[in-house]
């Protein structure tokens, strides 16, 4: 027992150490919920709306999302589908991957895992923090993705925010500007709070589109936890049970 | 109860079973070999918690079998096709979602089981003689593990897979001459490409699992023949009853049957828990970078090997580079795996459990196994201070348990061991 606890101690101290912080923009908590419905259904309408136009998410089936965000077919038809599309289709974009070479210098990336592969927070910290930078060729630069060939879609409702720099030294004695944050510019037409809820219900229908099980997974997980509780105690008994003959 | 003619019909029917088993008896060992290996294997009575995991890693083994047969029927090992299978596993499969959880956290539930086998070995001396075979066909089971596991994680084909398995193959290319065409050899292309997918993934469905199975039964084998060691490490064999049976053993049926049972129960809470509430374990057992596919223009920021490679991984970096080559590291690293093979001859002590051992061995098995941990943490991060210092001096220690073991092992005092099994 002695040795068991001393191994349970050790194991206990490695989660807290794998999740040590790595550097960069610091990330805001996106506060995104899969399991809010109606969140969801403003999500895919902001998606199709103001994303759909260049990034795809070409694993994702409207017909699925029909079924998960509980909408009709004909719903979906209507307000989320280009013409043309069926119900079976993935939501790709109209934008020819070729074309967007050409104009933005690389084609945007499909957006379906983009929440499993960057994280929510980055998701909505990235969607925040454009700001003006007459350097770029789209006249915006982004805090957490500097250089990114993205343009602020969003600047209609979001506004243009401008940098704050800070002087600093590098180990080399060097001086250098650093990005210490961001501030209110030109106005948009939503206020702050308005449009962050725009950006995590976004981010949340992305966190959807990453992984549609999640919810029937998580809802799902409680059961079968408790299953196997009922049954572990089922076995405990019929060990204990067995057992009591040998000394 | 006693309407007499379903009474005569069950008696009938026990009688025709019965009939049926004597029938295959004749023609196949079927009775003698559920006594042999089952009703009638007496292990020592006093198995605690760090006996279940064998029984555990069979399970674990089985249910990799059998979801990575549902997957094959959906997977394309093809560069071109192979992500989009995965995503359509995920979303487009009857629960293909869950079966490719079970599958993925089912690998690293595979090492953690295992690696706590392996520890009970060491505790408690199971590895000595006379089970040196034994210990010797489990090592083997580590080594096609970790090769299935490496070939399986190529086949998401996900960017961590592609960096990962660059990086795992260019080890081979350090070896001098041979180097360049080795690497070639084992990718079958110039880079890591569709060949080097197909071929992982032959290897990964048919021959590992083969080798796996092989392996795990000559391991039971070779257990059924000496006898289950116990916490105390002394043989039960040597104190038998009337009946031949040694005094301190039990049936493994249904003695054990229901007690691994039991445990069984309680790895599975566990690892339900893993599967519905966290099944990319913080990025540890799916890492982020691979739900984005291989692309061999854009390198992750930082490449690590799955958590259950990066204790050698961590021992692979920490030896430098001289005299123009780093095969050393490469070295390094198949001694740290190899040396394993040896540990039966090399510990000396006159007790086997750690029950009776003195405080040396106790400490160094116990340095040993933090130790081990912090080699993973280290091969985790990226090359840079204090972890490429920790993983330096972890490698001493991992090196130095094994390679001083036979002078510590004798200089320690040990305590004498009782003739029977205490509880």
């Amino acid at each position: 027992m002695k040795v068991l606890r001393a191994f349970l101690v050790v194991l206990a101290a490695i989660p807290a150490a794998a999740s040590a912080s790595e550097e960069g923009y610091p990330l805001q908590e996106a506060n995104a919920d899969v399991s809010n419905l109606a969140s969801l259904q403003r999500g895919a309408r902001n998606f199709v709306n103001y994303c759909m136009g260049c990034h795809s998410a070409k694993y994702m089936r409207f017909s699925q999302l029909a079924t998960d965000l509980a909408l009709t077919e004909d719903d979906v038809q209507a307000n989320l589908m280009f013409v043309g599309s069926r119900i079976y289709d993935t939501m790709d974009t109209a934008m020819p991957a070729e074309k967007a070479r050409q104009w933005f210098g690389n084609a945007p990336p499909d957006l379906s895992l983009i929440v499993r592969s960057r994280g929510a927070d980055y998701v909505y910290t990235f969607l925040r923090s454009f700001y003006e930078d007459p350097a770029r060729p789209t006249g915006v630069n982004n805090a957490v993705l500097p250089g990114t060939a993205m343009p602020h879609v969003l600047a209609a409702l979001q506004g243009l925010q401008r940098p704050h720099f800070e002087e600093e030294v590098d180990a080399d004695g060097k001086k250098f500007q650093r990005l210490t944050g961001l501030e209110p510019g030109l106005p948009g037409e939503m206020p702050a709070a308005t449009y962050d809820s725009f950006v995590r219900d976004t981010v949340a229908f992305l966190e959807y589109v990453a992984e549609p099980a999640k919810a029937k997974r998580l809802s799902l997980g409680i059961w079968v936890i408790l299953f196997l509780l009922m049954f572990t105690a089922f076995c405990w008994f019929l060990y204990k049970e067995y057992w009591k003959d040998v000394k | 109860m006693a309407d007499p003619n379903a009474v005569t019909a069950t008696v009938r029917s026990a009688g025709r079973l019965a009939r049926l088993g004597a029938w295959i008896d004749e023609r196949f060992p079927m009775t003698s070999l559920w006594k042999e290996h089952v009703s009638e294997y007496y292990a020592p009575k006093n198995f605690n918690f760090w006996y279940y995991f064998g029984s555990i890693a069979l399970f674990v083994l089985a249910l990799q079998i059998v979801t990575g047969i549902f997957l094959t029927m959906s997977y394309k090992p093809s560069a071109t096709e192979a992500f989009g299978s995965v995503e359509y596993i995920m979303r487009d499969v009857e629960w293909g979602w869950l079966i490719r959880y079970m599958h993925s956290t089912g690998a690293s539930a595979f090492f953690i089981v295992v690696y706590l086998h392996m520890f009970r070995a060491l505790l408690y001396g199971s590895h000595r003689k006379p089970r040196e075979l034994l210990w010797i066909f489990g090592v083997l089971i580590y080594l096609a593990l970790m090769a299935e596991a490496f070939f399986g994680y190529l086949l998401p084909w996900g960017n961590m897979s592609y960096w990962g398995a660059q990086v795992i193959v260019s080890l081979f290319g350090t070896f001098p001459l041979i180097g360049d065409s080795l690497i070639e050899w084992i990718r079958g292309d110039y880079f890591i490409s569709d060949i080097t997918l197909n071929r992982f993934f032959a290897l990964h469905v048919v021959a590992l699992p083969l080798v796996l199975i092989f392996l795990v039964v000559a391991h039971i084998l070779a257990l059924h023949e000496v006898g289950s060691n116990n916490p105390d490490g002394i043989e039960i064999k040597k104190t038998k009853g009337p009946d031949g049976h040694p005094l301190d053993g039990i049936p493994f049926h249904p003695y054990y049957t229901v007690k691994d049972l039991f445990g069984l129960s309680v790895f599975l809470v566990l690892f339900a828990a893993v599967i519905f509430f966290a099944p990319e374990m913080g990025g540890l057992f799916l890492e982020p970078p691979n739900f984005e596919p291989a692309n061999a223009l854009l390198t992750p920021p930082h490449i690590a090997p799955v958590w259950y490679f990066t204790p050698y991984y961590a021992i692979l970096r920490a030896v430098p580079a001289f005299l123009n080559t780093q095969v050393w590291g490469v070295l390094a690293l198949f001694a740290a795996v190899l040396l394993l093979f040896f540990v039966p001859w090399l510990d000396k002590s006159a007790v086997k459990s750690i029950r009776y051992r003195g405080p040396i061995y106790k400490a160094a098995l116990m340095i040993f196994a933090a130790n081990f941990i912090m080699l993973g943490y280290c091969g985790l991060k990226p090359a840079v201070a204090p972890f490429t210092t920790m993983s330096v001096i972890g490698t001493i220690i991992y090196f130095a348990f094994f390679l001083a073991m036979p002078w510590y092992t004798r200089l320690d005092r040990t305590k004498p061991e009782p003739s029977r099994v205490t509880s």
